[in-house]
């Protein structure tokens, strides 16, 4: 890890003559009677996107995001301002606007300067050089091409190939040192497909924190392409979705939107401090079925969720948040935790140095259970077996759910029979966790593609879940009864 | 430390230009966008947060005959803009010739730029505006006996600073301004806990509305929605509140997007022409509507926005496009480069307490989740909350609630629309009945 932040150090603060003496005398000049902590956040991240339209690799698209955050901590109240430039006199503004959010002038303890250690779950190297530019074209050429072999209904086929480079860097009050570099990369087929004058769409995709290779190695480009495919086939013969209340089967791995939406939120330290969740003031209640395990694992290798150290520099963890439906612990950045007399967890995370740090998921899992999934589906009458979704969105407080499916089928007397429609699922988390009655030995995280956003920020995500049968839902189809 | 300035925009775009014609690009652009500003958020009528903004954000694209690259970075010194110029054009030295791309041609670029009213500085000092909030905040508190928290009182003053110039001679630069204010409450009753909130945003701070107005609404809009019950499963129909009709209205400008029609991902790709709403029915852009949010001289490409129908008597006037999906539809842009400026939905005469009465029975839906709207096949299902009502009386409260229909046919049915138009979007729309819409719920028939 120290070979880490010397890494980082050299790219971030070399390039201006910047030092730890420096950046302790700016965290210094931060401190005072009301401030118990401030903080330097660097970064400099670089982002390509190649994307294949119409047939062409049309456009490419290459991002620099670099900059420096500064942030102020009293108690509750929290200042914060940036720059793009990463120089002292720069450096130096940022850290007195923030520092503003209190009226106190005084001095402060700074601790002296320690590194901290993170964890080693992915490759410092730059993914966006693992593939020559010729060649990232000639991978997209092939999805077109692919695709459009498959089946002849495919009229349009959207592709894209981006990667993420990321150094961060940061430097706090209590003198903790950390750096990380986060790569990134993921990849998107998205297909429509035509017959007689109806169309649908499908798509498919992934990716992780690893590089291009990701996708060559094992050919995995090619089974999004084949899935992108099938799915849009599959929607082309839905018919309208049920409406009403109904058992519900969700498949494998991205389902797991259901948990992110259904408890993750809620479970977030924050809204739990300010007693905004509808599960706040509940650790140690049972607030899911007994079959219900569900955890947040920032530390599994590769994934798109995962980090060696959150953007406050705590090392991630795989932390328990509900044990057989017992209300273990909540997820924390620094300051909720503070605040809430617990420790931080490693879900401090930021969408980047222009934005404030808040607890925020990571990899968020259902662990598995001990059912077959073909018993799972045997044992509804009828009901929906929900193998694609769209997004979701929660209301925190009065724990209200949705999340939309991409791909379904109506379960009849125990077996699976036609595709329905795209429809909207919605349900009370707590009241949903309870009624999860059956859960399968099939846990999946997802592909790679999960997005999260909160107060305005986006942050890389995974799910996860096995099969899992939650007895009553309501459905928004459009054909009733 | 260089900062872009409403003096200096002009000339470091024009460095920009120059710098990628030295690297040997056919033809160039460059978009500037600057947002500065502050936001701070009080809670329990305290201050919790204070955040300076100043957000730079330059985009390069260069062209190599047809083929294109694009670099956008935040870092405005010049030899971090010249890196980024000769990195556009080493991508576009990869990318594949698309027949379509290219900058506008230089006789469709705008020779006048409009001064609109859309720029109001307002200098204020971030501790009086925090003195604001907390102020705020604490009213919403003290509104009514059942509100027991607050997610907080946020307000925000941000300056933009927009520009664009490209290499057929087009160089401009305008500012405008942001303002807004919102409030989040939490109320509770017995166990259960809901939470709502009111919010405005306006280009002159002059505009918003005063704290103790955010602060009754948004404390009445919390209350208001305790004690939810379920709803049966029934074909009813459904009024938009004003900001939910502009969802609706949302999703017909995003399937009318021309990158949606040349991918053929939208269910009005062959609607060119056609009825699609009912015959009273009209979407027109006023792109220079003063203190419009949605006001702007010049689109993405340079070209004078300008006013036209999207939906003129229920008829598919125009599709938004820009040069580029223009050229792939071969059509004339219609200056959306970028986004569609202010739409104004037609309004009708009845005012909300009108429309209740016009609704008779059905599902008042005042806040809509999830994404489940497929531009593609126009499947709509989302989950909704709002109230029951009855003969043109809300009885109570509705939560877990789904909607659910098909976009075409929802347009046909809309039903009327109303006189209270929502100002606080760039879409202008009153209340709004669709009738024939699947609406789910848990209550029992």
């Amino acid at each position: 890890m120290s070979d880490t932040i010397n890494l980082v150090s050299e790219a971030l603060l070399a390039p201006a003559n910047l030092h730890t003496q420096q950046l302790e005398a700016v965290l210094g000049s931060m401190l005072g009677a009301q401030i118990d902590s401030a903080e330097l956040f660097f970064q400099d991240r670089h982002t390509e996107s190649w994307l294949l339209e119409d047939g062409i690799v049309k456009d490419s698209h290459y991002d620099i995001e670099r900059g420096v955050g500064a942030r102020a901590i009293s108690g509750e109240k929290t200042g914060f301002a940036y720059s793009d430039d990463i120089i002292l006199p720069a450096i130096e503004q940022a850290a007195q606007a923030a520092r503003s959010i209190s009226y106190h002038q005084g001095e402060g303890k700074l601790k002296a300067a320690d590194n901290i250690s993170g964890l080693s779950l992915y490759s410092a190297d730059n993914p966006l050089r693992s593939l020559a530019e010729a060649e990232k074209i000639a991978l997209l050429q092939r999805i077109n091409t692919e695709a459009r072999k498959i089946d002849s209904r495919v009229v349009q086929v959207n592709a894209s190939l981006s990667g993420i480079y990321d150094m961060v860097y940061m430097h706090d009050s209590e003198g903790h040192v950390a750096a990380d570099v986060r790569p990134l990369v993921r990849l998107n087929v998205s297909v429509i497909v035509e017959q007689g004058g109806r169309r649908e769409q499908g798509f498919a995709g992934g990716g992780g924190r690893t590089d291009y290779q990701h996708f060559i190695a094992s050919d995995l480009a090619m089974d999004f392409v084949r899935d992108a495919v099938r799915n849009a086939l599959v929607n082309l013969d839905a018919k309208p979705a049920p409406a009403g209340v109904m058992p519900i089967v969700m498949g494998p791995g991205w389902s797991g939107v259901l948990l992110h939406e259904a408890v993750g939120h809620g479970l977030e330290g924050d809204f739990n401090r300010k007693g905004l969740s509808t599960f706040s003031g509940r650790v140690g209640e049972q607030v899911a079925s007994s079959c219900v395990t569900v955890v947040d694992d920032g530390t599994i290798a590769g994934k798109r969720g995962s980090l060696n150290i959150d953007d406050e520099g705590t090392p991630t963890e795989n932390t328990m948040l509900i044990e057989n439906g017992i209300l273990r612990g909540y997820m924390q950045d620094k300051m909720n935790a503070k605040l809430m007399g617990v420790k931080p967890t490693g879900n401090g995370r930021r969408e980047s140095y222009a934005h404030l740090t808040i607890p925020r998921m990571t990899n968020t899992y259902m662990l598995p259970g001990e059912y077959l999934p073909e018993e799972i589906i045997a044992s509804v009458d009828k009901g929906l077996y929900i193998t694609g979704l769209g997004g979701g969105s929660v209301d925190i407080t009065s724990g209200k759910f949705v999340f939309s499916t991409s791909e379904a089928y109506l379960i009849e007397d125990g077996k699976v029979k036609h595709p329905v429609k795209g429809a909207s699922l919605i349900g009370s988390g707590p009241e949903v966790m309870q009624r999860v009655s059956m859960v399968g030995n099939d846990l999946a995280l997802d592909s790679g593609i999960g997005i999260c956003g909160k107060d305005g920020q986006n942050v890389p995500v995974g799910v996860g879940q096995p099969t899992i049968k939650v007895d009553a839902m309501t459905v928004g189809g459009t054909q009733s009864e | 430390m260089q900062q872009i300035n409403k003096d200096n925009i002009n000339s470091l775009m024009a460095e920009v230009l120059a710098d990628a014609e030295r690297v040997g690009a056919t033809a160039a652009e460059v978009d500037v966008h600057i947002e500065t500003g502050f936001s701070v958020t009080a809670r329990m009528g305290v201050a919790e947060t204070l955040e300076h903004h100043r957000d730079n954000s330059i985009a390069i694209t260069l062209f190599n005959g047809q083929r294109s690259g694009s670099v956008s970075t935040s870092d405005v010194r010049a030899e971090s803009l010249a890196e980024a110029v000769a990195a556009a054009m080493r991508i576009a030295r990869h990318t594949e010739a698309d027949p379509a791309s290219g900058i506008a041609d230089a006789e469709q670029l705008s020779k006048t730029i409009p001064e609109l009213a859309i720029n109001f500085p307002a200098d204020l000092s971030p501790q009086d505006v925090m003195a604001m909030a907390e102020r705020c905040d604490q009213l919403g508190l003290d509104a009514d006996s059942k509100i027991v928290n607050s997610d907080g009182t946020s307000v925000d003053h941000h300056q933009l600073l927009t520009g664009y110039a490209n290499s057929h001679g087009f160089n401009q630069a305008y500012q405008s301004t942001s303002h807004s204010i919102s409030s989040v409450l939490v109320a509770k009753s017995g166990e259960q806990m809901q939470r709502d909130y009111y919010y405005s945003t306006t280009r002159d701070a002059a505009d918003l509305p005063s704290i103790e107005k955010v602060a009754e609404l948004a404390a009445a809009r919390t209350v208001q929605r305790l004690n939810p019950r379920p709803i049966a499963t029934a074909q009813v129909p459904v009024l938009f509140a004003a900001e939910m009709a502009r969802s609706v209205i949302n999703n017909f400008l995003g399937a009318i997007y021309g990158s949606a029609i040349y991918k053929q991902s939208s269910f009005l790709i062959d609607a060119l022409g056609k009825p699609i709403f009912p015959a009273w029915f009209n979407i027109e852009e006023q792109p220079h509507l003063a203190k419009g949010l949605g006001s702007r001289p010049f689109d993405a490409n340079g070209l004078l926005t300008y006013d036209k129908f999207f939906v003129e008597q229920g008829v598919l006037k125009n599709y938004a496009l820009s040069i580029y999906s223009g050229r792939k539809l071969q059509m004339p842009s219609t200056a959306n480069a970028g986004g569609l400026q202010n739409l104004i939905v037609t309004p009708g005469e009845l005012d909300f307490n009108g429309m209740l009465v016009e609704l008779g029975t059905g599902f008042l839906v005042t806040e809509l989740a999830g994404q489940g709207v497929n531009t593609v096949t126009g499947d709509y299902s989302r989950g909704a909350t709002g109230f029951w009502v009855e003969k043109g009386e809300i009885q109570y409260a509705v939560d877990e609630a789904t909607i659910a229909g098909n976009l075409a046919d929802m347009f046909k049915q809309v039903r009327c629309v109303g006189s209270d138009v929502d100002t606080r979007g760039k879409v202008r729309c009153g209340s709004m009945i669709i009738d024939g819409m699947m609406v789910a719920g848990s209550g029992k028939d």
